[in-house]
C-alpha cells in the first residue's frame, strides 16, 4: 500500500512542516501530532473570531476589493453602452465571456469531487479541505454564472431563459444547450449551498458557543439552527449529509458535460466533437485542483494550518491533478489524431490553424502550461514542495484558460468561409471584466475566511478521535 | 452562560419555515394578478379623448360602417384615424353648437388635425398589418371587441404576445367568413372549429409559418 497510514521515519523541518513518510516515502500524515479536540477547535475559530485581524487579511482583502470595484465598473459600462465595448463581433461572437464562464464553472469542480465523491469513497483526506473547496465552488459558480448573462445583449431580461408563464406565450428553447447550460448551473449552484451549509452547521454551533459577543452568538446561533449535537442530531445529520453527497456526484460529471454540449452541438469545427464531455470534465477538476492548492498552499502558510493541512494532502492533490492533467492530454491528442483521421478539409485546416494559424502562440502556451509543465509532478519532491506545487498550480491555472480560448476563439475566427474569417481582440473592457471577476472571487474568499471556519472543525475532530484509537 | 435565545425561538423558527413557503405561493400568485389586471394590461379602461366619441352611437345608433372613417384598412396596415373633414361631412350640418364638440370645430377653423389618445398601441418592434387579417378573415371584433357597445372606447384585449399566439397558433378558433368580418354581431357558430378549418384551408391561411419569428418581428 503505497500511500498507508504506518508512519515510520518521523521529523519536523524548519517552517513547521511534518515530514513524516511512509514506508515508500510519501508523506504520511492527515493531521499534525499533538492534535486534541481542544487544539483543533481553538485553532480554527480562532482565526473567525480572534481580533484584530492580521495585516495580511486585510492587505489580500483590500486589493480584491479594489479588483472588485474595477468589475463593477466595467460591468456598469457594460450594462450603459452595451457589448459593443467588448471585442466580440461576428464571426467570434463569443469572446472573453464565455472563455471566463467555462473557466470558472471549471475551477468551481473541485468543490464537489472532494466534498461528494471523496466522501462517498472515504478518502480521509478530504476531511480538512472540503470546506475550504467547497466555498471555492461557489464562489467560483457565483463568477462563472455571471458570464453568460453579461454577455447578453439585454443581461436585465436574462429571466427570459426560465420556463415560468410569460405574457409572450413562448418558452425558452429546449431543444438548445444554452437552455440546458441554465439548469445545470442553477442545479450545481443550489445542491453545492445546501451541501456546504449542511456541513456547515455543526461548526456554526462550535463558533456560537465559543463567540465572545451577544452580536456574534446570535448571528452564528441563528445560522446553527439550533444545534446541540445530540446523538439524534448527529445520527439526522449524517444521513443528510450523505444523502447530498450521493445527490452531488453525478453532479461533478454532468454539469461540464452539458457545458461542453454548448460547443459540441454546434457544428463548428473543432468544437464538434464526441469527446468534448469526458476531456472537458477531467479539464474541470484538473483546474479546479489547481486552483483549490493556489489558495490552500498560502492560507496554510499564513493561518499556520500547516498540522491540518499536511503535506499528504498537498501530495495527494498534486496527484489528482497529474492524472485529470494526463487525461486532458489525451483530449488534446485525441483532437490532434481525429482531425486528421475524419479525412475532412475543415478538420483538418482547425487543427493545422490552431496551431501555426494568427493565434498559434495561445496554442503553444496552452500546450507549455497545461501539458509540458504539469510533468513535473512526476517528481515526489516537488508534489511536496509548496512553493514549486504552487507555481506548477498557477501555470496549469493559466493554461486551462488558455485551452478555452484556444477552443472558442481560434475555432470561430476562421471557420468555414474565408470571406468570413475576422480577428478577435479583446478590449481593456474584456480585460478589466475577467480581472474583476477574479477580484469578486477573492473578496468572496476573503470574507469566508473571516466568518466562517476554512476547516470543518466537526469532522477534523473525528479524525483526531480516530487516530487515538490507533495511536494512544 | 446564559440562554442566547427564548423558547419561543423555536416556534418562530417552524413558523417562517411554513411563511416562507405562504409568501412565495401568496406572491407569485400576486404578481401574476396584478400582472394580468387592468391596472397593468389597461383592457376595459376607457381612455380619455379630446372628444367623448362613442362609437356604439354611430355604429350601432347610425349605422355607419366602420370603414366610413377607418379607410385604409383594407388596404394598408394601418386602419387610419379619420380627419376632421370626416366628422365634418356630418357635424358641418349637425349639432353645429355642441360644446362637446368644440375641438372638432376648432381642428377644421385652424387646420390642426385632432389629437386621438391610441387605444391600441403595439411596441415599434412589432410589425403588424390590418390588410391582411381582413383579407383573410379576421373580424374586427375578434381582437377590438364589441366596440358597437363602447360609448366610450377601451382596449378589449391585453395585445400581450401571448394573446397574439393564441389565435397565430391555431387561426382556427376565431376566423370567420370574409363578408362577416366587419359584422360586429357576429357570433361563433357551434361548429366554429370544423368551419374555422375549413376557412383556413379556403383562405389559403399558412399556418406553418405564423408562428415564425419573423411574422411579427421584422
Amino acid at each position: 500500500m503505497p500511500d498507508g497510514d504506518k508512519n515510520v521515519l518521523v521529523g519536523l523541518s524548519r517552517d513547521g512542516e511534518d515530514t513524516t513518510v511512509t514506508p515508500l516515502g510519501y508523506p504520511g500524515r492527515v493531521l499534525g501530532p499533538g492534535e486534541t479536540y481542544d487544539t483543533v477547535s481553538e485553532k480554527i475559530s480562532s482565526i473567525v473570531l480572534k481580533q484584530p485581524l492580521p495585516k495580511s487579511w486585510w492587505f489580500g482583502f483590500t486589493v480584491a476589493f479594489a479588483m472588485l470595484m474595477m468589475f463593477l465598473m466595467a460591468v456598469s459600462w457594460l450594462f450603459y453602452r452595451g457589448i459593443g465595448i467588448w471585442g466580440v463581433n461576428i464571426p467570434v461572437a463569443w469572446g472573453f465571456a464565455i472563455v471566463n464562464f467555462v473557466w470558472w464553472i471549471g475551477i468551481g469542480h473541485a468543490g464537489t469531487f472532494i466534498s461528494a465523491i471523496l466522501l462517498l469513497l472515504m478518502q480521509k483526506w478530504r476531511t480538512s479541505i472540503n470546506r475550504l473547496t467547497e466555498a471555492m465552488t461557489l464562489f467560483a459558480v457565483a463568477c462563472a454564472g455571471m458570464f453568460p448573462l453579461l454577455h447578453l445583449g439585454r443581461p436585465w431580461l436574462f429571466y427570459w431563459l426560465l420556463p415560468y408563464p410569460d405574457t409572450m406565450g413562448l418558452w425558452p428553447q429546449f431543444r438548445s444547450p444554452l437552455v440546458w447550460d441554465v439548469f445545470a448551473v442553477s442545479t450545481y449552484f443550489t445542491v453545492s449551498l445546501i451541501f456546504w451549509y449542511v456541513g456547515l452547521i455543526p461548526d456554526l454551533a462550535t463558533l456560537r458557543d465559543r463567540a465572545p459577543t451577544r452580536g456574534k452568538q446570535f448571528a452564528y446561533g441563528m445560522l446553527a439552527l439550533g444545534w446541540r449535537g445530540s446523538a439524534r442530531h448527529w445520527q439526522r445529520h449524517q444521513s443528510a449529509y450523505l444523502l447530498l453527497a450521493g445527490l452531488a456526484t453525478p453532479l461533478v460529471l454532468s454539469v461540464h458535460s452539458v457545458v461542453s454540449f454548448d460547443f459540441s452541438v454546434a457544428i463548428v469545427p473543432g468544437w464538434h466533437s464526441t469527446i468534448f464531455p469526458p476531456y472537458f470534465v477531467a479539464g474541470a477538476i484538473y483546474s479546479g485542483f489547481a486552483m483549490v492548492l493556489n489558495i490552500v498552499i498560502p492560507l496554510r502558510r499564513l493561518y499556520g494550518l500547516q498540522s491540518y493541512i499536511t503535506l499528504r494532502h498537498l501530495n495527494n492533490m498534486a496527484n489528482v491533478m497529474l492524472a485529470t492533467g494526463m487525461m486532458v492530454a489525451y483530449g488534446y491528442l485525441m483532437e490532434a489524431f481525429m482531425s486528421w483521421f475524419s479525412g475532412d478539409i475543415f478538420e483538418e485546416f482547425m487543427m493545422v490553424n490552431r496551431a501555426f494559424g494568427p493565434y498559434g502562440w495561445t496554442f503553444w502556451l496552452l500546450m507549455l502550461t497545461n501539458v509540458l509543465i504539469p510533468q513535473v509532478l512526476w517528481i515526489r519532491r516537488v508534489r511536496i514542495t509548496p512553493v514549486l506545487l504552487f507555481l506548477v498550480a498557477l501555470s496549469v491555472n493559466v493554461g486551462m484558460w488558455l485551452e478555452r480560448f484556444v477552443i472558442v476563439i481560434t475555432s470561430l475566427a476562421r471557420e468555414y468561409v474565408p470571406a468570413m474569417w475576422r480577428m478577435y481582440y479583446p478590449t481593456r473592457w474584456d480585460w478589466m471584466t475577467f480581472i474583476g471577476s477574479i477580484g469578486l472571487f477573492l473578496t468572496l474568499l476573503f470574507l469566508f475566511i473571516r466568518l466562517l471556519p476554512l476547516i470543518s472543525m466537526a469532522e477534523v475532530r473525528e479524525l483526531v478521535a480516530e487516530h487515538e484509537e490507533v495511536e494512544p | 452562560m446564559p440562554q442566547i435565545f427564548r423558547r419561543r425561538s423555536n416556534t418562530i423558527a417552524r413558523v417562517s419555515i411554513l411563511g416562507s413557503v405562504v409568501f412565495l405561493v401568496v406572491g407569485g400568485w400576486a404578481l401574476d394578478a396584478v400582472w394580468w389586471s387592468p391596472y397593468t394590461t389597461k383592457v376595459n379602461v376607457p381612455i380619455e379623448q379630446p372628444v367623448p366619441f362613442s362609437h356604439e352611437h354611430h355604429y350601432s345608433g347610425l349605422g355607419i360602417d366602420c370603414r366610413y372613417c377607418h379607410t385604409s384598412v383594407e388596404k394598408s396596415s394601418f386602419a387610419g384615424i379619420p380627419p376632421t373633414e370626416t366628422c365634418m361631412t356630418c357635424h358641418s350640418q349637425l349639432y353645429i353648437d355642441a360644446p362637446l364638440l368644440a375641438p372638432v370645430r376648432q381642428s377644421l377653423a385652424y387646420d390642426v388635425p385632432l389629437r386621438w389618445n391610441r387605444v391600441d398601441d403595439l411596441p415599434d418592434f412589432v410589425y403588424f398589418n390590418h390588410s391582411i387579417h381582413v383579407a383573410k378573415g379576421i373580424g374586427c371584433s375578434t381582437c377590438h371587441g364589441p366596440v358597437n357597445k363602447m360609448p366610450l372606447t377601451w382596449k378589449a384585449n391585453t395585445l400581450y404576445m401571448k394573446w397574439c399566439l393564441d389565435c397565430h397558433r391555431n387561426p382556427a378558433q376565431f376566423i370567420r367568413p370574409q363578408e362577416e368580418v366587419f359584422n360586429m354581431q357576429w357570433a361563433p357558430p357551434a361548429n366554429q372549429l370544423a368551419q374555422g378549418h375549413k376557412l383556413v384551408e379556403a383562405y389559403h391561411v399558412n399556418t406553418q409559418q405564423l408562428t415564425d419569428c419573423s411574422m411579427c418581428h421584422r
